[in-house]
Protein backbone atom coordinates (compact mmCIF):
# COMPACT_ATOMS: atom_id res chain seq x y z
CA UNK A 1 0.00 0.00 0.00
CA UNK A 2 1.29 3.53 -1.01
CA UNK A 3 0.54 4.80 2.43
CA UNK A 4 3.77 5.60 3.33
CA UNK A 5 3.60 9.75 3.37
CA UNK A 6 5.82 10.43 6.96
CA UNK A 7 5.72 13.81 7.45
CA UNK A 8 9.23 15.24 6.88
CA UNK A 9 10.09 16.03 10.56
CA UNK A 10 12.59 18.83 9.63
CA UNK A 11 11.63 22.45 8.85
CA UNK A 12 13.36 24.04 5.55
CA UNK A 13 14.81 25.93 8.08
CA UNK A 14 16.88 23.54 9.50
CA UNK A 15 18.08 22.15 6.54
CA UNK A 16 19.74 25.21 5.40
CA UNK A 17 23.12 25.49 6.79
CA UNK A 18 23.54 29.19 8.31
CA UNK A 19 26.56 31.40 7.16
CA UNK A 20 29.44 31.96 9.32
CA UNK A 21 27.26 30.72 12.59
CA UNK A 22 28.89 28.18 14.95
CA UNK A 23 28.36 24.17 14.28
CA UNK A 24 24.74 24.50 14.62
CA UNK A 25 23.99 21.44 16.22
CA UNK A 26 22.92 21.99 19.32
CA UNK A 27 20.54 24.52 18.44
CA UNK A 28 19.19 22.80 15.69
CA UNK A 29 18.56 19.48 18.26
CA UNK A 30 17.07 22.43 20.85
CA UNK A 31 14.81 23.99 17.94
CA UNK A 32 13.99 20.20 17.27
CA UNK A 33 13.18 19.52 20.89
CA UNK A 34 11.06 22.95 20.61
CA UNK A 35 9.00 21.72 18.03
CA UNK A 36 8.44 19.03 19.65
CA UNK A 37 6.78 20.44 22.85
CA UNK A 38 4.81 22.66 20.51
CA UNK A 39 3.65 19.54 18.52
CA UNK A 40 3.06 18.00 22.26
CA UNK A 41 1.39 20.86 23.32
CA UNK A 42 -0.84 20.94 20.35
CA UNK A 43 -2.15 17.17 20.79
CA UNK A 44 -2.28 17.93 24.22
CA UNK A 45 -5.01 20.27 23.58
CA UNK A 46 -6.67 17.88 20.56
CA UNK A 47 -6.69 15.00 23.60
CA UNK A 48 -9.06 17.16 25.72
CA UNK A 49 -12.09 17.51 22.85
CA UNK A 50 -11.91 14.41 20.68
CA UNK A 51 -14.73 11.82 21.36
CA UNK A 52 -13.92 9.30 24.10
CA UNK A 53 -14.59 6.11 22.72
CA UNK A 54 -13.38 6.11 18.95
CA UNK A 55 -14.61 2.70 18.13
CA UNK A 56 -18.36 3.82 19.41
CA UNK A 57 -18.00 7.22 17.39
CA UNK A 58 -16.74 5.89 14.36
CA UNK A 59 -19.36 3.27 14.06
CA UNK A 60 -22.83 5.71 15.28
CA UNK A 61 -21.31 8.15 12.58
CA UNK A 62 -24.54 6.89 9.75
CA UNK A 63 -25.51 8.52 7.52
CA UNK A 64 -28.24 8.55 4.48
CA UNK A 65 -26.76 9.19 1.18
CA UNK A 66 -27.29 13.24 -0.26
CA UNK A 67 -26.85 14.54 -3.82
CA UNK B 1 -22.11 32.05 -8.49
CA UNK B 2 -22.95 30.37 -4.91
CA UNK B 3 -22.12 27.15 -2.99
CA UNK B 4 -24.34 24.56 -1.55
CA UNK B 5 -23.21 22.59 1.53
CA UNK B 6 -25.75 19.39 2.54
CA UNK B 7 -24.23 18.84 6.05
CA UNK B 8 -23.94 14.97 7.78
CA UNK B 9 -26.32 15.33 11.21
CA UNK B 10 -26.32 13.26 14.08
CA UNK B 11 -28.18 12.91 17.30
CA UNK B 12 -26.46 12.27 19.77
CA UNK B 13 -26.64 8.43 21.47
CA UNK B 14 -29.10 7.86 18.62
CA UNK B 15 -27.15 6.35 15.55
CA UNK B 16 -30.49 5.34 13.89
CA UNK B 17 -32.63 8.43 14.79
CA UNK B 18 -34.73 9.52 11.73
CA UNK B 19 -32.44 12.03 9.62
CA UNK B 20 -35.17 13.87 7.90
CA UNK B 21 -36.83 14.38 11.05
CA UNK B 22 -33.72 16.03 12.66
CA UNK B 23 -32.69 17.99 10.14
CA UNK B 24 -36.04 19.31 10.13
CA UNK B 25 -35.88 20.26 13.74
CA UNK B 26 -32.66 22.00 12.74
CA UNK B 27 -34.07 24.08 10.22
CA UNK B 28 -37.10 24.67 11.73
CA UNK B 29 -35.40 26.12 15.26
CA UNK B 30 -33.72 28.18 13.02
CA UNK B 31 -36.63 29.50 11.16
CA UNK B 32 -39.04 30.29 14.44
CA UNK B 33 -35.84 31.43 16.90
CA UNK B 34 -33.69 33.82 14.03
CA UNK B 35 -36.69 35.00 11.82
CA UNK B 36 -38.81 36.55 14.06
CA UNK B 37 -42.62 36.02 13.65
CA UNK B 38 -42.03 36.26 9.68
CA UNK B 39 -41.03 32.87 8.78
CA UNK B 40 -44.99 31.09 7.87
CA UNK B 41 -44.84 33.42 4.76
CA UNK B 42 -41.12 32.72 4.01
CA UNK B 43 -41.45 29.47 2.54
CA UNK B 44 -42.32 29.16 -1.14
CA UNK B 45 -43.11 25.60 -0.90
CA UNK B 46 -45.83 25.71 1.57
CA UNK B 47 -48.45 27.75 2.75
CA UNK B 48 -49.79 26.19 5.95
CA UNK B 49 -50.05 28.05 9.01
CA UNK B 50 -49.80 25.06 10.50
CA UNK B 51 -46.41 24.25 9.19
CA UNK B 52 -44.54 25.82 12.37
CA UNK B 53 -46.72 23.32 14.55
CA UNK B 54 -46.00 20.21 12.63
CA UNK B 55 -42.33 21.02 12.88
CA UNK B 56 -41.82 21.03 16.49
CA UNK B 57 -44.51 18.43 17.37
CA UNK B 58 -41.66 16.34 18.59
CA UNK B 59 -44.16 13.77 20.25
CA UNK B 60 -45.68 12.56 16.49
CA UNK B 61 -42.23 12.83 14.92
CA UNK B 62 -40.85 10.63 17.32
CA UNK B 63 -43.75 8.81 17.31
CA UNK B 64 -43.84 7.52 13.98
CA UNK B 65 -40.72 8.23 12.63
CA UNK B 66 -39.89 5.21 10.37
CA UNK B 67 -43.37 6.18 8.40
CA UNK B 68 -42.76 9.75 7.99
CA UNK B 69 -41.54 10.89 4.37
CA UNK B 70 -40.70 14.20 2.99
CA UNK B 71 -44.17 15.52 2.63
CA UNK B 72 -45.88 14.36 6.19
CA UNK B 73 -42.74 16.49 7.47
CA UNK B 74 -43.64 19.42 5.63
CA UNK B 75 -39.77 19.28 5.29
CA UNK B 76 -38.82 23.11 6.34
CA UNK B 77 -37.63 25.54 4.20
CA UNK B 78 -36.67 29.29 4.41
CA UNK B 79 -34.90 32.15 3.35
CA UNK B 80 -32.71 34.30 5.06
CA UNK B 81 -32.01 37.92 5.21
CA UNK B 82 -28.86 37.75 3.84
CA UNK B 83 -30.45 36.24 0.18
CA UNK B 84 -29.55 32.67 1.38
CA UNK B 85 -31.71 29.62 1.76
CA UNK B 86 -31.85 26.99 4.62
CA UNK B 87 -33.87 23.92 3.91
CA UNK B 88 -33.97 20.53 4.12
CA UNK B 89 -33.01 17.87 1.23
CA UNK B 90 -32.35 14.13 1.14
CA UNK B 91 -31.82 13.98 4.76
CA UNK B 92 -29.59 16.85 5.48
CA UNK B 93 -30.11 20.66 6.55
CA UNK B 94 -28.97 22.07 3.53
CA UNK B 95 -27.36 25.74 3.32
CA UNK B 96 -27.38 27.75 -0.32
CA UNK B 97 -25.40 30.70 -0.24
CA UNK B 98 -27.04 33.77 -1.92
CA UNK B 99 -25.39 34.63 -5.24
CA UNK B 100 -21.81 36.41 -5.12
CA UNK B 101 -19.68 37.39 -7.67
CA UNK B 102 -16.21 37.05 -5.83
CA UNK B 103 -14.41 33.79 -4.65
CA UNK B 104 -14.03 36.10 -1.40
CA UNK B 105 -17.07 37.06 -1.28
CA UNK B 106 -17.74 33.03 -1.85
CA UNK B 107 -15.58 32.19 1.26
CA UNK B 108 -17.78 34.66 3.20
CA UNK B 109 -20.90 33.40 2.74
CA UNK B 110 -20.18 30.14 2.93
CA UNK B 111 -18.73 30.72 6.46
CA UNK B 112 -21.77 32.77 7.39
CA UNK B 113 -23.92 29.41 6.32
CA UNK B 114 -21.54 27.64 8.64
CA UNK B 115 -22.55 30.03 11.51
CA UNK B 116 -26.41 29.76 10.77
CA UNK B 117 -25.83 26.01 10.55
CA UNK B 118 -24.43 26.19 14.06
CA UNK B 119 -27.14 28.74 15.75
CA UNK B 120 -29.88 26.39 14.24
CA UNK B 121 -28.52 23.54 16.10
CA UNK B 122 -27.99 25.84 19.44
CA UNK B 123 -31.53 27.08 18.68
CA UNK B 124 -33.12 22.82 18.47
CA UNK B 125 -31.20 21.97 21.73
CA UNK B 126 -32.96 25.18 23.33
CA UNK B 127 -35.95 24.05 22.49
CA UNK B 128 -35.39 20.23 22.97
CA UNK B 129 -34.45 20.75 26.75
CA UNK B 130 -37.74 20.60 27.34
CA UNK B 131 -38.81 18.15 26.12
CA UNK B 132 -35.77 16.22 26.68
CA UNK B 133 -34.23 15.58 23.08
CA UNK B 134 -30.83 15.01 22.56
CA UNK B 135 -28.68 16.99 21.04
CA UNK B 136 -28.12 17.37 17.57
CA UNK B 137 -24.52 17.78 16.17
CA UNK B 138 -23.70 18.65 12.28
CA UNK B 139 -20.80 18.00 10.58
CA UNK B 140 -19.17 20.11 7.29
CA UNK B 141 -17.89 16.38 5.53
CA UNK B 142 -19.03 14.59 2.40
CA UNK B 143 -19.36 10.83 3.78
CA UNK B 144 -19.64 8.52 6.64
CA UNK B 145 -17.15 6.45 5.63
CA UNK B 146 -19.60 3.76 4.94
CA UNK B 147 -20.98 4.31 1.74
CA UNK B 148 -23.24 7.32 2.01
CA UNK B 149 -21.79 10.48 0.13
CA UNK B 150 -23.64 13.89 0.06
CA UNK B 151 -22.82 16.90 -1.54
CA UNK B 152 -21.34 20.05 -1.47
CA UNK B 153 -22.38 22.03 -4.82
CA UNK B 154 -21.19 24.51 -6.57
CA UNK B 155 -22.70 27.03 -9.25
CA UNK B 156 -21.47 29.09 -12.17
CA UNK B 157 -23.29 31.11 -14.32
CA UNK B 158 -22.11 30.65 -17.79
CA UNK B 159 -23.13 32.00 -21.10
CA UNK B 160 -25.54 29.94 -22.91
CA UNK B 161 -23.62 29.88 -26.14
CA UNK B 162 -20.62 28.09 -24.70
CA UNK B 163 -20.75 24.49 -26.40
CA UNK B 164 -21.35 21.88 -23.45
CA UNK B 165 -18.78 19.76 -25.03
CA UNK B 166 -15.85 22.24 -24.97
CA UNK B 167 -16.60 22.53 -21.11
CA UNK B 168 -16.55 18.76 -20.42
CA UNK B 169 -13.61 18.18 -22.46
CA UNK B 170 -11.68 21.56 -21.06
CA UNK B 171 -12.79 21.14 -16.99
CA UNK B 172 -12.69 17.65 -16.79
CA UNK B 173 -8.67 17.33 -16.58
CA UNK B 174 -9.10 20.25 -14.68
CA UNK B 175 -11.56 18.45 -11.94
CA UNK B 176 -9.64 15.22 -11.64
CA UNK B 177 -6.64 17.37 -10.54
CA UNK B 178 -8.05 20.49 -8.34
CA UNK B 179 -8.25 17.98 -5.49
CA UNK B 180 -4.61 18.38 -4.69
CA UNK B 181 -5.46 22.27 -3.77
CA UNK B 182 -9.31 21.67 -2.55
CA UNK B 183 -9.67 18.28 -1.22
CA UNK B 184 -10.79 18.05 2.56
CA UNK B 185 -8.56 14.73 2.87
CA UNK B 186 -10.40 11.26 4.31
CA UNK B 187 -9.32 8.01 5.88
CA UNK B 188 -10.48 5.31 4.28
CA UNK B 189 -10.21 3.87 0.91
CA UNK B 190 -13.62 3.15 -1.27
CA UNK B 191 -16.78 4.39 -1.13
CA UNK B 192 -17.19 2.49 2.40
CA UNK B 193 -13.79 3.37 3.44
CA UNK B 194 -12.53 0.01 4.09
CA UNK B 195 -9.48 0.05 2.41
CA UNK B 196 -6.71 0.96 4.81
CA UNK B 197 -5.10 4.45 4.20
CA UNK B 198 -5.58 8.62 3.63
CA UNK B 199 -6.16 9.97 0.60
CA UNK B 200 -6.80 13.94 -0.81
CA UNK B 201 -10.09 13.54 -1.65
CA UNK B 202 -13.97 13.15 0.45
CA UNK B 203 -16.19 12.78 -2.78
CA UNK B 204 -13.40 11.42 -5.56
CA UNK B 205 -14.28 7.49 -4.68
CA UNK B 206 -17.83 8.71 -5.32
CA UNK B 207 -17.41 9.29 -9.08
CA UNK B 208 -18.20 6.70 -11.28
CA UNK B 209 -19.13 8.34 -14.90
CA UNK B 210 -17.59 11.09 -16.85
CA UNK B 211 -20.70 13.25 -17.79
CA UNK B 212 -24.69 12.53 -16.65
CA UNK B 213 -27.59 14.10 -14.87
CA UNK B 214 -27.73 12.12 -11.72
CA UNK B 215 -26.26 13.36 -8.33
CA UNK B 216 -27.42 10.79 -5.59
CA UNK B 217 -26.27 7.63 -7.66
CA UNK B 218 -23.25 6.93 -10.98
CA UNK B 219 -22.26 10.55 -9.95
CA UNK B 220 -20.50 12.29 -13.04
CA UNK B 221 -17.21 13.93 -12.99
CA UNK B 222 -19.61 16.74 -14.97
CA UNK B 223 -23.16 17.45 -14.15
CA UNK B 224 -25.45 18.46 -16.90
CA UNK B 225 -28.01 19.64 -14.75
CA UNK B 226 -29.73 22.83 -16.74
CA UNK B 227 -31.95 25.02 -14.58
CA UNK B 228 -30.65 27.91 -14.89
CA UNK B 229 -32.71 30.16 -12.75
CA UNK B 230 -32.27 33.30 -15.17
CA UNK B 231 -32.67 33.09 -18.58
CA UNK B 232 -32.18 30.19 -20.07
CA UNK B 233 -31.38 31.71 -23.52
CA UNK B 234 -28.43 33.32 -21.96
CA UNK B 235 -27.13 31.14 -19.47
CA UNK B 236 -26.28 28.20 -18.52
CA UNK B 237 -26.09 27.19 -14.94
CA UNK B 238 -22.76 25.00 -14.57
CA UNK B 239 -24.06 22.54 -11.33
CA UNK B 240 -20.63 21.30 -10.07
CA UNK B 241 -21.18 18.01 -7.83
CA UNK B 242 -17.19 16.90 -7.79
CA UNK B 243 -15.91 19.41 -4.59
CA UNK B 244 -15.02 18.39 -1.27
CA UNK B 245 -16.93 20.59 2.02
CA UNK B 246 -14.35 23.00 3.02
CA UNK B 247 -13.87 23.93 6.69
CA UNK B 248 -10.16 26.16 5.38
CA UNK B 249 -10.99 29.63 4.01
CA UNK B 250 -7.82 29.68 1.16
CA UNK B 251 -9.61 25.38 0.35
CA UNK B 252 -12.50 27.55 -0.62
CA UNK B 253 -11.07 30.62 -2.06
CA UNK B 254 -9.08 28.45 -4.88
CA UNK B 255 -11.56 26.08 -5.47
CA UNK B 256 -13.98 28.94 -6.76
CA UNK B 257 -11.59 31.27 -7.33
CA UNK B 258 -9.66 28.59 -9.80
CA UNK B 259 -12.80 27.15 -11.23
CA UNK B 260 -13.98 30.53 -12.16
CA UNK B 261 -10.90 31.69 -14.08
CA UNK B 262 -10.53 28.02 -16.22
CA UNK B 263 -14.90 28.52 -17.24
CA UNK B 264 -13.99 31.95 -17.97
CA UNK B 265 -11.18 30.55 -20.42
CA UNK B 266 -13.39 28.16 -21.56
CA UNK B 267 -15.98 30.81 -22.75
CA UNK B 268 -13.79 32.46 -24.64
CA UNK B 269 -12.63 29.93 -25.91
CA UNK B 270 -8.84 30.33 -24.60
CA UNK B 271 -8.09 26.59 -24.37
CA UNK B 272 -8.34 23.59 -26.44
CA UNK B 273 -9.16 20.40 -25.42
CA UNK B 274 -4.49 19.60 -25.16
CA UNK B 275 -4.79 18.74 -21.38
CA UNK B 276 -7.64 15.46 -21.53
CA UNK B 277 -6.33 12.92 -19.37
CA UNK B 278 -6.81 9.33 -19.82
CA UNK B 279 -9.47 7.46 -18.07
CA UNK B 280 -10.48 10.50 -16.33
CA UNK B 281 -12.51 8.55 -13.08
CA UNK B 282 -10.26 5.99 -12.36
CA UNK B 283 -7.74 8.53 -12.78
CA UNK B 284 -9.68 10.66 -10.36
CA UNK B 285 -9.39 8.31 -7.58
CA UNK B 286 -5.90 7.68 -8.18
CA UNK B 287 -4.95 10.87 -7.80
CA UNK B 288 -6.72 11.35 -5.01
CA UNK B 289 -5.25 7.95 -3.38
CA UNK B 290 -1.63 9.75 -3.68
CA UNK B 291 -1.24 12.21 -0.98
CA UNK B 292 2.74 12.17 -1.60
CA UNK B 293 1.63 14.14 -5.16
CA UNK B 294 4.06 11.53 -7.05
CA UNK B 295 1.68 9.53 -9.14
CA UNK B 296 1.71 10.59 -13.25
CA UNK B 297 -1.65 11.47 -15.17
CA UNK B 298 -1.37 10.05 -18.72
CA UNK B 299 -2.78 12.96 -21.28
CA UNK B 300 -3.97 11.68 -24.65
CA UNK B 301 -1.08 13.25 -26.28
CA UNK B 302 0.83 10.72 -24.47
CA UNK B 303 2.51 13.49 -21.91
CA UNK B 304 2.73 11.67 -18.26
CA UNK B 305 2.08 14.64 -15.69
CA UNK B 306 1.70 14.88 -11.68
CA UNK B 307 -1.54 16.10 -10.65
CA UNK B 308 0.44 19.30 -9.36
CA UNK B 309 2.08 19.64 -12.97
CA UNK B 310 -1.36 19.73 -14.91
CA UNK B 311 -2.41 22.29 -12.25
CA UNK B 312 0.73 23.91 -13.55
CA UNK B 313 -1.00 23.97 -16.72
CA UNK B 314 -3.90 25.73 -16.32
CA UNK B 315 -1.94 27.62 -14.00
CA UNK B 316 0.10 28.88 -16.58
CA UNK B 317 -2.92 29.69 -19.46
CA UNK B 318 -5.12 31.49 -16.83
CA UNK B 319 -1.74 34.00 -16.41
CA UNK B 320 -1.65 34.30 -20.23
CA UNK B 321 -5.24 34.65 -20.81
CA UNK B 322 -5.90 37.24 -17.29
CA UNK B 323 -2.35 39.24 -19.04
CA UNK B 324 -4.11 38.77 -22.51
CA UNK B 325 -7.66 40.07 -21.89
CA UNK B 326 -7.15 42.22 -18.75
CA UNK B 327 -4.01 43.26 -19.49
CA UNK B 328 -2.44 46.37 -16.88
CA UNK B 329 -6.63 45.97 -15.72
CA UNK B 330 -6.88 43.19 -13.98
CA UNK B 331 -8.96 43.57 -10.60
CA UNK B 332 -7.21 43.05 -7.19
CA UNK B 333 -8.71 39.91 -6.47
CA UNK B 334 -8.04 38.25 -10.19
CA UNK B 335 -4.74 38.88 -9.53
CA UNK B 336 -4.82 37.53 -5.95
CA UNK B 337 -5.96 34.21 -7.16
CA UNK B 338 -3.49 33.35 -9.74
CA UNK B 339 -0.87 34.74 -6.76
CA UNK B 340 -2.02 32.54 -3.93
CA UNK B 341 -2.54 29.61 -6.97
CA UNK B 342 1.09 29.48 -7.55
CA UNK B 343 2.56 29.60 -4.36
CA UNK B 344 0.37 27.12 -3.28
CA UNK B 345 1.06 25.02 -6.02
CA UNK B 346 4.98 25.38 -5.81
CA UNK B 347 4.37 24.55 -2.14
CA UNK B 348 2.81 21.24 -2.52
CA UNK B 349 5.50 20.38 -5.01
CA UNK B 350 8.05 21.06 -2.75
CA UNK B 351 6.88 19.30 0.49
CA UNK B 352 2.79 19.04 0.56
CA UNK B 353 3.07 20.18 4.74
CA UNK B 354 4.26 23.20 3.95
CA UNK B 355 0.44 24.09 2.80
CA UNK B 356 -0.87 22.53 5.96
CA UNK B 357 -1.54 25.91 7.73
CA UNK B 358 -3.71 26.69 4.83
CA UNK B 359 -5.60 23.38 2.76
CA UNK B 360 -7.66 21.10 4.31
CA UNK B 361 -6.36 18.20 3.21
CA UNK B 362 -2.99 19.17 4.35
CA UNK B 363 -3.73 20.09 7.81
CA UNK B 364 -5.83 17.14 8.21
CA UNK B 365 -2.58 14.44 7.04
CA UNK B 366 -0.24 16.27 9.75
CA UNK B 367 -2.53 16.04 12.47
CA UNK B 368 -2.99 12.32 11.75
CA UNK B 369 0.64 11.75 10.99
CA UNK B 370 1.04 13.29 14.45
CA UNK B 371 -0.79 11.53 16.38
CA UNK B 372 0.08 8.07 14.27
CA UNK B 373 3.87 9.37 15.66
CA UNK B 374 3.10 9.97 18.82
CA UNK B 375 0.55 6.82 19.62
CA UNK B 376 2.22 4.69 17.10
CA UNK B 377 -1.17 4.34 15.45
CA UNK B 378 -1.81 2.34 12.15
CA UNK B 379 -4.27 3.90 9.35
CA UNK B 380 -6.76 1.29 10.33
CA UNK B 381 -7.42 2.77 13.57
CA UNK B 382 -10.55 4.23 14.97
CA UNK B 383 -8.47 6.87 16.09
CA UNK B 384 -7.91 8.66 13.11
CA UNK B 385 -10.90 7.45 11.56
CA UNK B 386 -12.53 10.07 14.59
CA UNK B 387 -10.20 12.46 14.09
CA UNK B 388 -11.19 12.71 10.99
CA UNK B 389 -14.89 12.95 11.11
CA UNK B 390 -14.04 15.41 14.17
CA UNK B 391 -12.45 17.21 11.87
CA UNK B 392 -15.36 19.15 10.10
CA UNK B 393 -17.51 18.96 13.56
CA UNK B 394 -19.13 22.63 13.01
CA UNK B 395 -18.82 23.57 17.21
CA UNK B 396 -16.07 25.46 17.84
CA UNK B 397 -15.04 23.69 21.10
CA UNK B 398 -15.37 20.52 19.49
CA UNK B 399 -14.54 20.90 15.84
CA UNK B 400 -10.62 19.93 15.24
CA UNK B 401 -10.36 22.33 12.07
CA UNK B 402 -12.11 25.20 14.29
CA UNK B 403 -9.07 23.52 17.51
CA UNK B 404 -6.42 24.24 14.98
CA UNK B 405 -7.45 27.82 13.98
CA UNK B 406 -7.97 28.62 17.51
CA UNK B 407 -4.11 27.36 18.77
CA UNK B 408 -3.02 29.31 15.81
CA UNK B 409 -2.45 26.21 13.26
CA UNK B 410 -4.95 27.57 10.31
CA UNK B 411 -4.22 30.66 8.56
CA UNK B 412 -7.34 32.47 7.84
CA UNK B 413 -8.83 35.25 5.01
CA UNK B 414 -11.73 36.20 6.73
CA UNK B 415 -12.38 37.97 10.49
CA UNK B 416 -15.17 36.83 12.34
CA UNK B 417 -17.07 40.24 12.44
CA UNK B 418 -17.60 40.34 8.96
CA UNK B 419 -19.07 36.70 9.06
CA UNK B 420 -21.61 37.32 11.56
CA UNK B 421 -23.14 40.43 9.47
CA UNK B 422 -23.10 38.09 6.57
CA UNK B 423 -25.19 35.81 8.65
CA UNK B 424 -27.62 38.43 8.54
CA UNK B 425 -26.90 40.69 5.26
CA UNK B 426 -26.53 39.77 1.42
CA UNK B 427 -23.99 40.98 -0.73
CA UNK B 428 -24.15 43.89 -2.61
CA UNK B 429 -23.47 43.21 -6.16
CA UNK B 430 -26.21 40.55 -6.99
CA UNK B 431 -30.25 40.23 -7.17
CA UNK B 432 -29.43 38.93 -3.82
CA UNK B 433 -29.12 42.51 -2.42
CA UNK B 434 -33.01 42.75 -3.37
CA UNK B 435 -34.25 39.28 -2.04
CA UNK B 436 -32.52 39.96 1.41
CA UNK B 437 -33.02 43.53 1.93
CA UNK B 438 -36.76 42.64 0.91
CA UNK B 439 -37.34 40.02 3.85
CA UNK B 440 -35.79 42.49 5.87
CA UNK B 441 -37.17 45.45 5.77
CA UNK B 442 -40.87 43.69 4.08
CA UNK B 443 -41.34 40.85 5.84
CA UNK B 444 -44.59 40.73 6.71
CA UNK B 445 -45.82 41.45 2.99
CA UNK B 446 -43.57 39.07 1.26
CA UNK B 447 -45.30 35.94 0.53
CA UNK B 448 -42.30 33.89 -0.48
CA UNK B 449 -38.87 33.88 -2.41
CA UNK B 450 -36.74 32.07 -4.50
CA UNK B 451 -34.47 32.53 -6.43
CA UNK B 452 -35.83 34.13 -9.60
CA UNK B 453 -38.52 36.24 -7.62
CA UNK B 454 -39.83 38.00 -4.61
CA UNK B 455 -43.41 37.49 -4.09
CA UNK B 456 -45.59 40.41 -2.25
CA UNK B 457 -48.84 40.11 -0.44
CA UNK B 458 -50.15 43.38 -0.33
CA UNK B 459 -53.09 44.88 1.34
CA UNK B 460 -55.47 46.25 -1.55
CA UNK B 461 -54.33 43.45 -4.00
CA UNK B 462 -56.79 40.18 -4.26
CA UNK B 463 -53.69 38.26 -6.09
CA UNK B 464 -50.40 37.95 -4.92
CA UNK B 465 -47.93 39.96 -7.02
CA UNK B 466 -44.25 38.92 -8.19
CA UNK B 467 -41.40 40.71 -8.91
CA UNK B 468 -39.23 38.49 -11.16
CA UNK B 469 -35.70 38.85 -10.50
CA UNK B 470 -34.48 36.79 -13.60
CA UNK B 471 -31.21 38.55 -14.43
CA UNK B 472 -28.86 37.68 -11.72
CA UNK B 473 -26.73 40.91 -11.46
CA UNK B 474 -29.90 42.98 -11.48
CA UNK B 475 -31.16 43.86 -7.87
CA UNK B 476 -28.44 45.19 -7.00
CA UNK B 477 -27.30 47.75 -4.22
CA UNK B 478 -26.70 50.18 -7.27
CA UNK B 479 -30.02 49.56 -8.46
CA UNK B 480 -32.24 49.31 -6.07
CA UNK B 481 -30.71 50.38 -2.61
CA UNK B 482 -32.10 53.66 -2.70
CA UNK B 483 -35.47 52.45 -4.10
CA UNK B 484 -35.36 50.64 -0.85
CA UNK B 485 -33.84 52.89 1.66
CA UNK B 486 -36.70 55.59 0.43
CA UNK B 487 -39.49 53.29 0.45
CA UNK B 488 -41.22 52.51 3.91
CA UNK B 489 -43.18 50.10 3.33
CA UNK B 490 -43.90 46.91 0.44
CA UNK B 491 -47.00 49.10 -1.19
CA UNK B 492 -45.14 51.83 -1.91
CA UNK B 493 -42.03 49.60 -3.64
CA UNK B 494 -44.37 48.02 -5.62
CA UNK B 495 -45.66 50.92 -7.03
CA UNK B 496 -42.11 52.25 -7.48
CA UNK B 497 -40.65 49.02 -9.16
CA UNK B 498 -44.22 49.24 -11.77
CA UNK B 499 -43.66 52.58 -12.41
CA UNK B 500 -39.67 52.37 -13.20
CA UNK B 501 -40.84 49.05 -15.54
CA UNK B 502 -44.26 50.45 -16.83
Amino acid sequence: MAQEQKQPRKSSEEEEPVDGAPAPEASVSERKEKLDDDIDDILGEIDDVLETNAEDFVKSFIQKGGQ
Amino acid sequence: MGTETEFGISVQGQPLANPMVASSRVVNAYASSSVRARRARWDFEEESPLRDARGFDMSRQVADASQLTDEDLGLANVILTNGARLYVDHAHPEYSTPECTTPRDIVLWDKAGEQVALDACRFAAANGQATGEPEIVLYKNNTDNKGASYGSHENYLMRRATPFADIVKNLTPFFVSRQVVCGAGRVGLGQDGRGVGFQISQRADFFEVEVGLETTLKRPIINTRDEPHADPGKYRRLHVIIGDANLAETSTYLKVGTTSLVLAMIEDRFLEAELAVRRPVQTLHEVSHDPGLSHLLELHDGRRLTAVQLQWEYLHRAQAYVDQTLGGDVDRQTRDVLERWESVLTRLERDPMECADELDWVAKLRLLEQYRDRDGLEWDDAKLAMIDLQYSDLRPQKGLYHRLVALGRMKRLLEDAEVEQAMHEPPSDTRAYFRGRCLDKYADAVAAASWDSVIFDLPGHESLQRVPTVDPLRGSRAHVGALIDSCDDAVSLFAALTRSTA
